[in-house]
């Protein structure tokens, strides 16, 4: 087996040696991270590479950690993140390069939090739905629904999604440990769909299946609902930005103009088709 | 009454007119059989329902880069050829090393012996180590030990980052004992007089394997490797963390690139999708199209087995 | 068999030999590799060296020059080597990092914990920010990272004693009736068309369980979560059956036709030479079966991903959703940092379950072989 797998590493070497050899132009950026960005990126990379035809975009998905732990061993030049860098990820990237990476914000991203289209609860202040998430409420009664049992759906840990929704809903507090976890956010769709019982959250991106519930900061203000426009005037309570990060040393040539373009209004056009928020103009390029 | 008495009033077996008991027992077993295929069919008849409309020559042959959740839109060729590929390079690393230990176990170890032993039950271990830990396993040894020491701290790293060949190997690790047992077994069935004929017309004990025994066996080693390539076509686990991407827009074009694959695009639809009652046609195409590649490699092992088990019973 | 030759003339055929006798060893060599490689990631964790307290000591980075090198070097954690590497610009921006880090460390009494030591891994424990009646954790992401491995123990083994009591009793009665009751034509069509089921891939079961099986099943007992460990074992049973069929139906056909035949001509009926003298001869071979049928269960994971419902509950119910030691590892790994705790704790129920699938594997295994044994001397 060691033998053969020598025997083949060669050959295989050989043969990636040649490809890389002729692919090795200039103008090649590869872009890697969180599988919520995946779909923006590709539509992104599209976009810039039919207008820009001699430079070479490559989009893969595998989760914000694998796009950062691939950005510090320099195996990917531009990292998706739906989350923010930790700490413990900072300081193993000045290990790797000596700064930190360049944080970029390149869109926003409102989170919806869906019901049934048969529950009759239309709105929910934002301590409502805390209270909800981390199992204090049980009922819908509570809330003003019928006398039912509520299911809780939420997002995989391991999700920027479960992580804001967390931080910024439930100020940090552990969801209800009965809170049922979906690997995507369709599968959390679709359950409440198929659920009268059921509530979850989810990117605004997605949207189809579910009712979306207006959200109220507090019991005084009126229920908002996820829309563009009340995401960008902020006030919907309930949204992220995402990121890219970059070695900084690379922060130039084709991926500093790449990255320019994305934050223009050009790339921002892309982000209003795929479903997200375009960024407020301040932080555009 | 002594004990031997006792004994043969157990086994006391005379009919007493109508026998409800064995009745009972044909039916009971007999519905379990009829239960299991059932649950088969209705497996396979609802996905044939379900993903016959969207299952074409253009689906079979589209490309993902438009937009892979568009059902006019998406295709699933870069998923066929991406679990090809990995299927391919598996299959050539597995079936030599599956068959060599096969010939081993068979022609030259003692039965009885420790190694012989050892090696048998390390194959029969493989065989049930979770794939999920031939995952981590490949993350672990393959791309983070030999990847990045092949690599030498190199500026950009092409072997410690998950790849085709990675997930290849780790699959090749995963199905070695099936290609073993198989290949084991359409040995055992070649009738010792062949080898006598061969060894007393003066031929070496190799010559004997390379040029009687092997071609002899050869749809034994066939249904092994069909099988593996059956089993590996499917699994999803162990090429989460070693190879398998979300989205790729271009083929992969080198074994150290990343590949998308059927199965895992069938887990991505199920749970990722951005609208799933929008994209169910294309799940259930694509279930559709992992199902006829398994089965259909599956189905063909079976028959192939069938032929060999039936002159292994001939010759003993 | 196999043919014994007394000499070794040929020096090519000596270094044949010794060749396809290295090659044999692979399998051996695998295995350990895997339990060597997986458990080496989740050394560090088993050492004691992983501290995972979201709040640590910390000195502000304006100080960092009134540090003697190596002090810097050991507050920082670097190694001799990646501290040379690194200029004074980095020391400092690392510096930052802990400042940074300190400050949205949470004040809780817990934060100072290491959460990665036995005891919270096993031995429930109050935290400052559950419930009261939580006391076993699963939320490795937070302010407070909690490990606490019952809630998916419990899981895979309900999920997977689900999957046991619905396959087995089919399985086992499938092979009695292949093997002992149905014609020989019959046979040859059966066995086949059963063991088919396990060229269903298991993302394929997942799949079928979480798109119709889930709707169904709810349906069909009105419980409330549509996905649990019911519905996942009852996917996973259907991946476990192809497996208890085929040992156990090989089993049975292993003991001599002779003792049938015997039981036969003394007047019994075919069932109950099936049931009085097959099955007890082929009762080792039957056992074994489930043992491996369990490790199969236990080790699936697209499965019980894909239908379990994956909430880390304490329940023993079945109708609560669960979630099992193989999910938990697919969801998590991508996104956990790298080389960080919750990588190597993943790791780390990883090597777990490949002990507890290895010993199962050799228990089935040394039990088949005394069977083997039995029978082949008997039957002589």
């Amino acid at each position: 087996m060691k033998n053969m797998t020598s025997n083949l590493l060669r050959c295989a070497s050989l043969a990636a040696a040649l490809v890389l050899a002729a692919s090795a132009q200039a103008g090649s950026i590869t872009v890697k991270g969180s599988d919520t960005l995946v779909v923006l990126a590709q539509k992104w990379a599209e976009t810039y590479m039919s207008k820009h035809p001699d430079t070479k975009i490559q989009v893969t998905g595998g989760g914000t950690g694998t796009g950062l732990a691939a950005l510090q061993n320099k195996s990917t030049d531009l990292c998706n993140a739906s989350r923010k860098i930790k700490p413990t990820e900072q300081a193993t990237s000045i290990k790797a390069f000596g700064k930190r990476p360049t944080e970029y914000k390149v869109c926003l991203d409102g989170l919806s939090v869906y019901v049934s289209a048969d529950n009759p609860v239309k709105e929910l202040t934002v301590a409502q739905i805390a209270d909800i998430f981390n199992g204090k409420t049980t009922n819908w009664k509570q809330v003003g629904g019928p006398d039912a049992r509520i299911t809780v759906y939420s997002r995989e840990n391991s999700s920027g999604t479960y992580e804001f929704f967390k931080e910024h809903v439930l100020s940090g507090k552990d969801f209800a440990a009965s809170a049922q976890t979906m690997p995507g956010t369709a599968a959390v769709l679709q359950a409440v769909a198929k659920d009268k019982h059921g509530i979850g959250y989810g990117g605004a991106a997605y949207g189809a299946g579910a009712k979306s519930l207006k959200i109220k900061k507090d019991d005084a203000s009126p229920g908002v609902e996820p829309t563009e426009e009340n995401v960008i005037k902020g006030t919907y309570p309930i949204w992220r930005y995402l990121y890219i990060y970059v070695n900084p040393a690379l922060d130039k040539g084709d991926i500093a103009n790449y990255l320019n373009w994305l934050r223009g209004d050009e790339g921002q056009k892309v982000v209003k088709d795929v479903g997200y928020f375009p960024l407020p103009k301040e932080f555009r390029k | 009454m002594t004990a031997t008495d006792a004994k043969a009033n157990r086994l006391d077996f005379r009919s007493r007119g109508f026998d409800f008991a064995s009745f009972a027992f044909t039916g009971i077993t007999g519905l379990a059989t009829l239960f299991i295929l059932a649950i088969l069919a209705i497996i396979i008849a609802n996905i044939v329902w379900h993903g016959w409309g969207t299952f074409s020559w253009r689906f079979l042959t589209g490309s993902a880069d438009q937009d892979m959740f568009d059902v006019n839109k998406a295709g699933v060729l870069p998923m066929v050829i991406g679990t090809a590929l990995r299927v391919l390079v598996m299959t050539i690393v597995v079936v030599p090393v599956g068959v060599i230990t096969a010939v081993y176990l068979t022609e030259y170890a003692h039965s009885t012996a420790l190694t012989t032993r050892v090696i048998r039950g390390a194959v029969n271990n493989l065989a049930g180590v979770p794939s999920i830990v031939f995952g981590l396993f490949g993350l672990g040894f393959f791309i983070s030990f030999i990847g990045r020491g092949l690599d030498g701290g190199a500026a950009e790293p092409l072997w410690g980052k998950p790849a085709i060949v990675w997930a290849s190997l780790t699959l090749s690790v995963m199905t070695l004992p099936l290609v073993i047992v198989a290949t084991e077994e359409s040995l055992r069935a070649i009738t010792p007089g062949l080898r006598e004929a061969s060894l007393a017309l003066g031929a070496t004990k190799l010559e004997t394997i390379i040029k009687i025994v092997l071609p002899e066996a050869l749809p034994g080693i066939l249904t092994g490797g069909i099988l593996a390539v059956g089993r590996a076509g499917g699994e999803v686990a162990p090429i989460l963390f070693t190879g398998a991407a979300y989205y790729m827009r271009d083929l992969p074009h080198s074994l150290t690139d990343q590949f998308m694959d059927l199965g895992y695009h069938v887990f991505i639809l199920s749970t990722q999708s951005p609208d799933i009652e929008k994209t169910r046609p294309i799940l259930f195409a694509t279930v559709l199209a992992l199902l006829l590649l398994t089965l259909s490699l599956n189905l063909v092992a079976v028959i192939v087995r069938a032929r060999v088990r039936k002159r292994m019973r001939a010759s003993h | 068999m196999g043919i014994h030759r007394g000499h070794q003339a040929r020096p090519l055929e000596w270094l044949a030999e010794k060749f396809i006798f290295l090659v044999s060893l692979t399998a051996i060599l695998m295995v350990f590799l895997i339990f060597v490689f997986v458990a080496r990631e989740a050394l560090p964790l088993v050492l004691g060296q992983m501290n995972s307290a979201a709040a640590r000591p910390v000195i502000a980075a304006k100080e960092m020059d009134k540090l003697k090198p190596e002090e810097l070097r050991t507050y920082l954690g670097l190694t001799a080597t990646e501290f040379k590497q690194l200029d004074k610009e980095a020391l400092q921006a690392l510096m930052e990092v802990r400042e940074e880090e300190a400050k949205e460390a949470p004040k809780d009494k817990d934060a100072t914990l290491n959460t990665t030591e036995w005891r919270y891994l096993f031995q429930p424990h109050q935290w400052s920010d559950s419930r009261p009646e939580d006391r076993y954790v699963w939320q490795p992401i937070g302010r407070i990272h909690k490990y606490n491995l019952v809630p998916l123990i419990i899981g895979s083994l309900k999920t997977t004693a689900v999957a046991l009591l619905f396959s087995v009793p089919l399985a086992l009665a499938a092979a009695l009736y292949v093997s002992q009751l149905a014609s020989p034509t019959m046979k040859e069509w059966l066995k086949p068309a059963i063991e088919l089921l396990s060229g269903v891939p298991s993302v394929v079961l997942g799949f079928f369980a979480l798109m119709v099986l889930a709707s169904f099943l709810q349906g069909a007992f009105g419980y409330q979560s549509r996905l649990n460990a019911f519905v996942a074992g009852i996917a996973l049973g259907l991946a476990v059956i192809p497996v208890v069929f085929s040992i156990a139906e090989d089993a049975l056909t292993s003991v001599p036709r002779a003792y049938t035949q015997a039981a036969l001509a003394l007047g019994a009926s075919k069932w109950q030479a099936a049931w009085q003298i097959v099955l007890p001869a082929a009762a080792p071979g039957v056992f074994a079966a489930v043992v491996l049928g369990f490790g199969r269960a236990i080790g699936e994971t697209m499965v019980v991903l894909m239908a379990s419902g994956n909430a880390s509950i304490m329940s023993f119910s079945l109708f609560d959703s669960t979630r099992s030691i193989t999910a938990t590892i697919a969801a998590e790994l991508a996104e956990a940092v790298f080389g960080g705790h919750h990588y190597r704790i993943l790791f780390l129920i990883g090597a777990m379950l490949f002990v507890v699938t290895f010993l199962t594997n050799l228990a089935g295994d040394l039990i088949m072989h005394r069977l083997k044994g039995r029978l082949e001397g008997k039957a002589k």
